[in-house]
């Protein structure tokens, strides 16, 4: 029976995104219901998982494909870290997806995508081989290719073929480093690192790279970032699946597998790959944080914020000292938390308001007072402000880069607070301290938008007071970092 | 045993019954010699599956004297998948080739062609005898050019004579290295061939065979007379002609290269055929990329995947053959056909509804079509995947297959000829699916019954689960291989 755990937890979003595909546009109440339950179930499924973990069982299931090629289902920390995070973001995207888009057309295409999407991201989760892991990752690209390109106008379609563009030679290089490793090791678990002895470390340091180009895709590291500001024409819920449930998330998720799971921390450091990792990283915090203080919309601004604060899962991953690991691993769900308050926000703002750009949000603080608290969280938590999630990464990766013996750490931190603060701080005067246009029509009386984005908010506090305590994203980083990776 | 007979005997009976029978007796037997010939290959697979391979001597005389047909696991594999896409284009050509709906030369001709393909289709594939082979692939070869000429148009018509001299030099030169063959050692049947001492014109023979059987099979640069043909045929005809009919030269090639006369394998040789195989994948690709007209676009698919198949030929023949990296490329090479099989014909019977019900397959014609007829949409959509590679596809298990055996044989060249190709085949499929998928004022147009919408969704989501369920087709695939195909790396 637990053996099917995983699968049945795949299923929760997989049988909803089946049904919803056919679907009629009328049938509203069965769509939300189906979308809604799946979330639901999901979320019950996960608690009962983390219960059993916690009491010593563990999960795995294998089923062949073909003789070599196994997709293994299992669950570990990291896993579960992850899978709790999408789930929870899932369930209050759900529901800010069916307010958004009310009663527009190609719902069931919308949500028989948007389903597609997290199952994909939950076995991106799951997986316990590197095939597997493969297989969900490139699942995810095809099902988000439709989401980007939701609205079929031309920008939409274009920024949907741009992401393609990035996204396929990405994921073929990606299975040239999977076939070329895997030729010389045999299919690579998760479970018991592979033995890399036979591989000369030339070869090791090329298959690194090309692992990092084909994953880091989707982390949106410089260069590969260019596909996720365009992205942004899509609609609010969209952008939040790609910033924070779903796929920068996967590709974050991604290099974290590659550096513990694939290569080995010793491995990274033996080949001398992990400091230009993070020097690429840190060049993408500050070039990200740059490109975002240039953005006059709201939503290209966060996007390019994104780009920047994605990498500090990277560096802290990375670095590979022990602060640095907890520090990345609990950015994982903290950037999530407070990216996807913002985008409900952006997605509100657009909404209720009509806002879009920077002038735009003018006085709206006190018409749309909850809106704009929750955004002023996200961007607080963001540029570091205590208590708020961001700041506990921050002073993670802080240390961590000091006990990795890399004090230049500091003076990036440093230089992307105050850039953060540079590109978030002007939006905030003008929330709270600048006056309204007198004809501006502005109101927030949707309550399953604003409900989702006052929940995040909360969480991202929570997961800053909390801190210290087992539950909270930081416990279950240092959980796993102490269990998995730093024996 | 009796299934093996029923796959040869019965599309030949329904043939016979379709000449002689008047027209709406002709369709009911065409339709029932197509479900009985589909249950028989079900039936043979399972047999396969369960009890091995069975042989049958025809008339009792074993061979050297008589001749030997023997449905292995490749046989069985390749005769299901047949008789999947088979039932598919049948059930697409009722209503495309109802009496009206086409001219009386097409009702008529469309399923006496029709089942005298797939008669000499499954002959080919049980076929050990050489000389027997080569009057299947003749067979094969007539009823192919006669679905191609059937509308009887002018551009057919000239693609049909193409086809038709390529077709017949081909055999001609298959001809010629079997009666060299034949010369040197007084024996035609493959199980006596492979024991033979080998003789001086051995080398020459299966050059000269394999040079026709390209022509066949429509490798680079044998394959001018691919697009045209597969472009120009009614939309039923076309999925038979581009899924089916290259794959069965192809297994000669495989039998002649893996089990005849694996001796005679050459480095050179085999990489000389992995060469064309990849300026195929590469021209075909290019091609693709340039047509304007959406059945082009896919039979210049075809001419690239057909390349693929030949990057078989270095990983598992001559040296390799011996080596834990050749089942996988072997496998792989087996399963591409397979899969390339179901997804083309499913994109050639979604293209073929979309022509009816717009008049044209230039791709502004097709135009948002995906809002009228979703689900043939989703169908090309799906298919796209699988000869694109991405998982999950039987396309991708087998670019998974053949690229790790490439890296594992160092012979790494072949396996980025796989990952680029993979890439231009994203390339020429996306104009297509975001032409299908665009927003625009859709004409109203008569469509056709969800029923008739469902086939192709049906075959590309057999190709994609080709991909998920794999394990079977593998073990059914390892029945009668002389090498350990099962285990791999």
């Amino acid at each position: 029976m637990t053996g099917l755990l995983p699968i049945f937890i795949l299923l929760t979003s997989l049988v909803p995104a089946a049904i919803t595909f056919f679907l009629r546009q009328e049938s509203y109440r069965l769509r939300n219901a189906l979308n809604l339950g799946g979330a639901v179930v999901k979320g019950a499924l996960i608690v009962a998982m983390l219960v059993a973990v916690a009491g010593g069982a563990s999960f795995e299931t294998a089923i062949p494909l073909a003789p070599g090629l196994v997709l293994l289902l299992r669950i570990d920390a990291l896993a579960l870290l992850f899978v709790s995070l999408s789930a929870t973001l899932w369930l209050l995207t759900t529901i800010y997806a069916i307010s958004y888009l009310g009663e527009k057309p190609e719902q069931s295409r919308f949500f028989g995508f948007f389903s597609l999407c997290v199952f994909a991201t939950t076995g991106i989760a799951l997986s316990g081989s590197l095939i597997s892991f493969f297989i969900f990752f490139e699942l995810l690209t095809l099902s988000t290719w439709p989401l980007v390109a939701h609205k079929q106008d031309a920008a939409s379609l274009r920024a949907a073929r741009g992401y393609l563009l990035y996204a396929l030679p990405c994921s073929t290089i990606l299975l040239v480093a999977i076939v070329w490793l895997e030729s010389a090791t045999g299919p690579i678990l998760f479970t018991d690192p592979p033995d890399l002895s036979g591989v000369d470390p030339a070869s090791l340091r090329v298959i690194f790279a090309l692992f990092i180009v084909g994953v880091g895709m989707k982390a949106a590291i410089i260069p590969l970032h260019g596909w996720l500001p365009a992205a942004m024409v899509a609609p609010a819920p969209v952008s939040a699946l790609l910033h924070a449930v779903a796929v920068v998330k996967a590709g974050a998720f991604g290099v974290i597998r590659v550096i513990y799971d694939v290569f080995g921390i010793e491995r990274v450091a033996e080949l001398g790959v992990g400091t230009p990792l993070a020097a690429l990283a840190s060049f993408t915090i500050i070039w990200g944080s740059l490109r975002a203080l240039q953005q006059t919309e709201i939503k290209k601004r966060l996007a390019y914020s994104t780009v920047s604060q994605v990498s500090y899962i990277i560096l802290g991953v990375a670095l590979a000292s022990p602060f640095a690991v907890i520090g990345g691993l609990a950015h994982l769900v903290h950037q999530g938390l407070m990216k996807i308050t913002l985008f409900f926000c952006a997605g509100i703002y657009d909404e209720r308001a009509g806002v879009r750009s920077i002038e735009g949000l003018d006085g709206l603080g006190r018409r749309m007072p909850w809106t704009s608290t929750c955004f002023s969280i996200g961007a607080l938590g963001m540029i570091g402000l205590p208590p708020i999630a961001g700041f506990v990464s921050k002073i993670y990766l802080g240390i961590g880069g000091l006990q990795a013996e890399a004090p230049w750490v500091l003076a990036v931190l440093g230089a992307s607070t105050l850039l953060n603060a540079a590109y978030f701080v002007p939006l905030l005067y003008r929330l709270w301290f600048r006056e309204i246009a007198p004809d501006a029509e502005a109101d927030e009386r949707a309550p399953a938008l604003v409900g989702p984005a006052v929940a995040a908010a909360l969480a991202a506090v929570l997961a800053g007071m909390l801190a210290a305590s087992d539950i909270s994203p930081l416990g279950w980083a240092t959980l796993i970092s102490e269990r998995d990776y730093l024996e | 045993m009796s299934a093996l007979v029923a796959v040869l005997v019965l599309p030949l009976a329904g043939a016979l019954a379709t000449v002689a029978l008047p027209g709406r007796a002709a369709r009911i037997a065409a339709s029932t010699a197509i479900a009985a010939t589909l249950a028989a290959a079900l039936a043979l697979a399972a047999w396969v599956a369960a009890r091995g391979v069975p042989r049958l001597e025809i008339g009792g005389w074993a061979p050297p004297v008589g001749i030997a047909v023997e449905a292995d696991g490749l046989a069985a594999a390749m005769i299901v998948m047949t008789a999947t896409v088979m039932a598919a284009a049948g059930l697409s050509a009722r209503h495309m080739l109802a009496p009206g709906a086409a001219g009386a030369r097409a009702a008529f001709g469309f399923w006496p062609l029709m089942l005298l393909l797939w008669a000499a289709l499954n002959a080919v594939f049980v076929s050990r005898d050489l000389f027997n082979l080569y009057v299947g692939i003749e067979l094969l070869s007539l009823a192919a050019i006669g679905l191609v000429a059937i509308e009887g148009k002018a551009a057919a018509l000239a693609a049909a004579m193409r086809y038709m001299i390529f077709a017949l030099a081909g055999s001609l030169l298959y001809l010629a290295g079997v009666v060299l063959v034949y010369a040197a050692h007084g024996a035609l049947d493959a199980g006596l061939l492979t024991d033979r001492t080998p003789a001086r014109t051995d080398g020459l023979a299966l050059a000269l065979m394999t040079v026709g059987l390209m022509a066949k099979t429509a490798l680079f640069p044998f394959h001018v007379w691919l697009p045209p043909a597969h472009g120009g045929a009614p939309a039923p005809a076309s999925a038979m002609l581009s899924a089916l009919v290259p794959k069965a030269s192809f297994v000669i090639l495989l039998r002649l290269w893996f089990d005849v006369m694996p001796d005679q394998a050459t480095e050179g040789a085999l990489a000389l055929m992995a060469a064309l195989g990849t300026a195929a994948v590469i021209w075909g690709g290019l091609a693709a990329l340039v047509q304007e007209r959406l059945k082009l676009i896919v039979a210049y698919s075809t001419v690239a995947q057909i390349g693929y198949l030949f990057l078989v030929f270095p990983l598992a023949g001559g040296a390799s053959a011996e080596m834990p990296w050749a089942a996988g490329a072997w496998n792989g090479a087996v399963f591409l056909a397979l899969s390339h099989g179901l997804a083309k014909a499913a994109m050639f019977l979604a293209v073929g509804q979309w022509m009816a019900a717009r008049g044209g397959d230039r791709l502004e014609d097709l135009r948002g079509i995906a809002t009228a007829m979703p689900m043939t949409a989703f169908a090309f959509a799906l298919s796209s995947i699988t000869l694109v590679g991405l998982p999950p596809s039987g396309g991708f298990t087998a670019k998974y297959l053949i690229m790790t055996s490439a890296f594992a044989a160092g012979q790494w060249g072949w396996a980025l000829v796989m990952a680029g190709g993979g890439l231009l085949a994203a390339a020429y499929l996306y104009r297509p699916v975001a032409v299908i998928f665009a927003r625009a004022e859709v004409p109203d147009s008569p469509l056709p019954s969800r029923g008739r919408q469902v086939v192709p969704l049906i075959l590309a989501g057999a190709a994609v689960a080709l991909g998920i369920a794999s394990a079977a087709p593998f073990d059914l695939l390892s029945t009668g291989r002389p090498q350990a195909a099962g285990e791999g790396l």
